[in-house]
C-alpha cells in the first residue's frame, strides 16, 4: 500500500494541474496493471479524533497540526517486489502539491509503503479469520 | 550502492521494457531488433546509472536512449531509406520531449501483444515471446517457470523472432476481418499463462503464483487498451476471480486443495469484488455468451456461495451447457458432468462421462479418472472407484497432485 501523506492547508481545494497531475499518475498505475484501489481523502479539518489515554476516551476534532504524518489517501497495489513498489512511489507527482500548496508554507509531501497483513500472517485464530472473512463480504470496496 | 543501483535497473526495465520495445517496434517495425535496441539501451543504463545516479524519468530515458539507437540503424542502413522519408516526420522528435514520445505509445503496445501472440508462431513460440516481451521476463525466468532449459527458452525466443521478421509479420493491430480470431489467441496465451500458474501441468509445486499475477497483470493492460471488447474483461474476470482462491488452493505442506474443501475465508475478496466488477463489464458490454466470460460466470458462482453447500450448481450446469454448445470440448464437458452430478445427484455425473470414456482427446487427461472416481464414491462403488482413482495417479504429471489422488485411493478401502 502507497500512503501519501501531507494536509493541503485548511479549506484549500486542489488545483486543476494537481488534480490532472495526481489523475496522471492514477491512470499510470491503471495501466500498468498493478493497481488493486484507490482513496482520496479530505482536509483533516473535517476529520476527528477518538483517543484512548488515562482510561478515558476524547474526541478533538480536527485539523490536526503533524502535517507530514496526516494520511491524504492510498494507493493499493500489486507488485512483485518492494523495489517496485518504492519505483511507483517515486513516479507519485508529489512535487504537483508542493507545488501548489507552497505559499501556504507546505514544503513537504511524504509517500510511505507499506505492506498488506493477511489474517494468518498475524497470527489470527481461525474464529478471528472466520469472522474477518465473512466481514469482508459486507465491505465493497475494501 | 552499485549493487543498488542494479536492482533498482533491473526494476525499471520489468516495468517499462516492454513499453520501450513497443516504442522502438513502432520505428523499425520488427519486433526482434526492437528487442536488441531495448537492450542496447539497458545496457547503456547499466554503464551509466551507476555512475550518474538513476534518472528521474528512468522509462523516458530508457525510451529516448533506444530510439535514438534506432534513429542510428535507421539512418545508417539504406535499406531502410524509403522508410526514414516516411517516418520523417517521426524522426524530428524532440528525444526530451516526453509527451511526445509516449504520445503513442498505447498503440504500440497494442501492436507488441498482437504480433506476440501471431498465429504464425507455434503456442509455446507465442508464451515465451509474451512474457519476454510484454512480462520483461528474463530467459531464465521463464525456464524456470516452465521447468525447461534456459537455452530451450532462448531457442525459442531467437526462433518465434525469426519466423516473424521471414513472414513478414507487419507490426500492426490485426483488421476487423481478422481482428476476433486473432484476439482470441492474445486470450489464449494470456489464460495459458495463468493456467500453468494455476495448476502446473509438471513439477513438484501445484501452484506457481508468479506466472498467475504475471498473466493478470497482462491482463488488465489489456483491458485497458482495449476496453470495449467484451472477452478481454471476461478473461481478466475469470483470472481475478480464480487468483482470489490461490491462497485457498494448497494446503500446509504444500499439498493441492480442491475448490469443495477449500478454507473459503481464506479466498481474497478483494479479487473476488474486482473478478465480479469485470464479469459486470462484459456483460454490460454484451458479452455474456463469450467462452471467457461463460467461465468467469462459473467461477462468480462458486465466488458468491459462502459454504460448498451454497453453490448453485443448477446455474452451473446451464452455464457449463451454454459453454459445451459454444466450443464443444471434452474437457468442457467433464466439467459439465461434475456439475450435473452435484445438481441432480451422482448417477446423472457418470452417465455423460461414461460416455466421455470413448472419448480419444481424454485417453491420457487424469481429470476424466478422477472424476469417475469421485462420482463411484458418491453411489457407494468404492472398489470401482479405488481403481479410477489409481488410474489418474499414474496418468498425472504433477508429483503433488498424484499424491492426493493415491491418497484418495487409498481412502476408497482394499
Amino acid at each position: 500500500m502507497l500512503l501519501l501523506k501531507g494536509e493541503p492547508p485548511e479549506d484549500a481545494l486542489p488545483s486543476a494541474e494537481l488534480i490532472d497531475a495526481m489523475l496522471g499518475y492514477y491512470e499510470q498505475l491503471v495501466k500498468a496493471g498493478v493497481l488493486l484501489a484507490g482513496e482520496g481523502l479530505l482536509s483533516s479539518s473535517t476529520g476527528a479524533r477518538v483517543v484512548y489515554s488515562g482510561g478515558k476516551r476524547t474526541v478533538i476534532d480536527g485539523p490536526f497540526t503533524e502535517a507530514k504524518e496526516l494520511v491524504a489517501g492510498y494507493y493499493l497495489i500489486q507488485v512483485k517486489s518492494r523495489e517496485e513498489a518504492i519505483e511507483w512511489a517515486k513516479r507519485c507527482p508529489l512535487e504537483a502539491a508542493v507545488d501548489q500548496f507552497g505559499d501556504s508554507g507546505v514544503s513537504e509531501a511524504v509517500i510511505e509503503i507499506r505492506q498488506v497483513a493477511e489474517m494468518d500472517e498475524i497470527g489470527a485464530t481461525d474464529e478471528q479469520q472466520e469472522t474477518e472473512a465473512r466481514l469482508r463480504e459486507q465491505t465493497p470496496g475494501l | 550502492m552499485a549493487t543498488d543501483t542494479h536492482t533498482a535497473i533491473e526494476t525499471v526495465w520489468r516495468m517499462e521494457s516492454a513499453r520501450v520495445i513497443a516504442g522502438v517496434a513502432g520505428l523499425v517495425r520488427d519486433v526482434g531488433i526492437a528487442e536488441e535496441l531495448a537492450q542496447d539501451a539497458l545496457v547503456a543504463a547499466l554503464e551509466q546509472w551507476p555512475e550518474s545516479g538513476v534518472p528521474r524519468n528512468p522509462g523516458a530515458w530508457l525510451m529516448t536512449t533506444a530510439k535514438r539507437r534506432a534513429i542510428d540503424l535507421i539512418r545508417r542502413n539504406e535499406r531502410y531509406e524509403r522508410k526514414l522519408a516516411e517516418l520523417g516526420r517521426d524522426l524530428q522528435l524532440d528525444a526530451d520531449d516526453e509527451g511526445v514520445l509516449v504520445d503513442h505509445i498505447e498503440d504500440d503496445l497494442l501492436r507488441l501483444v498482437f504480433v506476440s501472440c501471431h498465429p504464425v508462431l507455434s503456442t509455446e513460440a507465442r508464451v515465451a515471446l509474451t512474457l519476454r516481451l510484454l512480462g520483461g521476463l528474463t530467459t531464465d525466468e521463464i525456464a524456470r517457470a516452465f521447468l525447461v532449459s534456459e537455452s530451450t527458452v532462448a531457442q525459442r525466443i531467437v526462433r518465434a523472432k525469426r519466423t516473424l521478421a521471414d513472414a513478414n509479420v507487419p507490426f500492426e493491430v490485426p483488421e476487423e476481418a481478422q481482428r476476433a480470431e486473432r484476439l482470441a489467441s492474445v486470450l489464449e496465451v494470456i489464460y495459458l499463462i495463468f493456467n500453468e500458474g494455476y495448476s502446473a501441468t509438471a513439477g513438484d509445486d501445484w501452484v506457481r503464483p508468479g506466472l498467475c499475477d504475471e498473466a493478470l497483470r497482462l491482463g488488465r493492460i489489456l483491458a485497458e487498451l482495449m476496453p470495449k471488447e467484451p472477452e478481454v474483461h471476461g478473461l481478466v474476470a475469470l483470472m481475478e476471480i480464480q487468483a482470489s482462491r490461490l491462497r485457498a488452493r494448497i494446503g500446509p505442506t504444500g499439498e493441492p486443495v480442491l475448490l469443495l474443501d477449500q478454507d473459503r475465508r481464506r479466498w481474497d475478496q478483494l479479487l473476488i469484488r474486482r473478478g465480479l466488477a469485470a464479469l459486470d463489464r462484459a456483460q454490460a458490454l454484451g458479452g455474456s455468451a463469450g467462452p471467457y466470460a461463460l467461465q468467469a460466470a462459473i467461477a462468480a458462482c462458486h465466488a458468491r456461495a459462502r459454504t460448498a453447500e451454497e453453490t448453485d450448481w443448477t446455474l452451473i450446469a446451464a452455464l457449463y451447457e451454454a459453454l459445451a454448445r459454444l466450443a464443444p470440448s471434452p474437457v468442457v464437458e467433464l466439467n459439465r458432468a461434475v456439475a450435473l452430478g452435484m445438481a441432480y445427484g451422482p448417477a446423472a455425473g457418470l452417465d455423460l462421462v461414461d460416455a466421455l470414456d470413448e472419448e480419444q482427446s481424454l485417453a491420457g487427461y487424469h481429470l476424466l479418472p478422477s472424476v469417475r472416481g469421485d462420482l463411484l464414491v458418491k453411489l457407494g462403488r468404492l472398489a470401482e472407484a479405488r481403481t479410477e482413482f489409481e488410474r489418474a495417479a499414474s496418468l498425472t504429471r504433477n508429483a503433488r497432485e498424484r499424491k492426493l489422488l493415491l491418497d484418495r485411493a487409498a481412502a476408497c478401502g482394499p
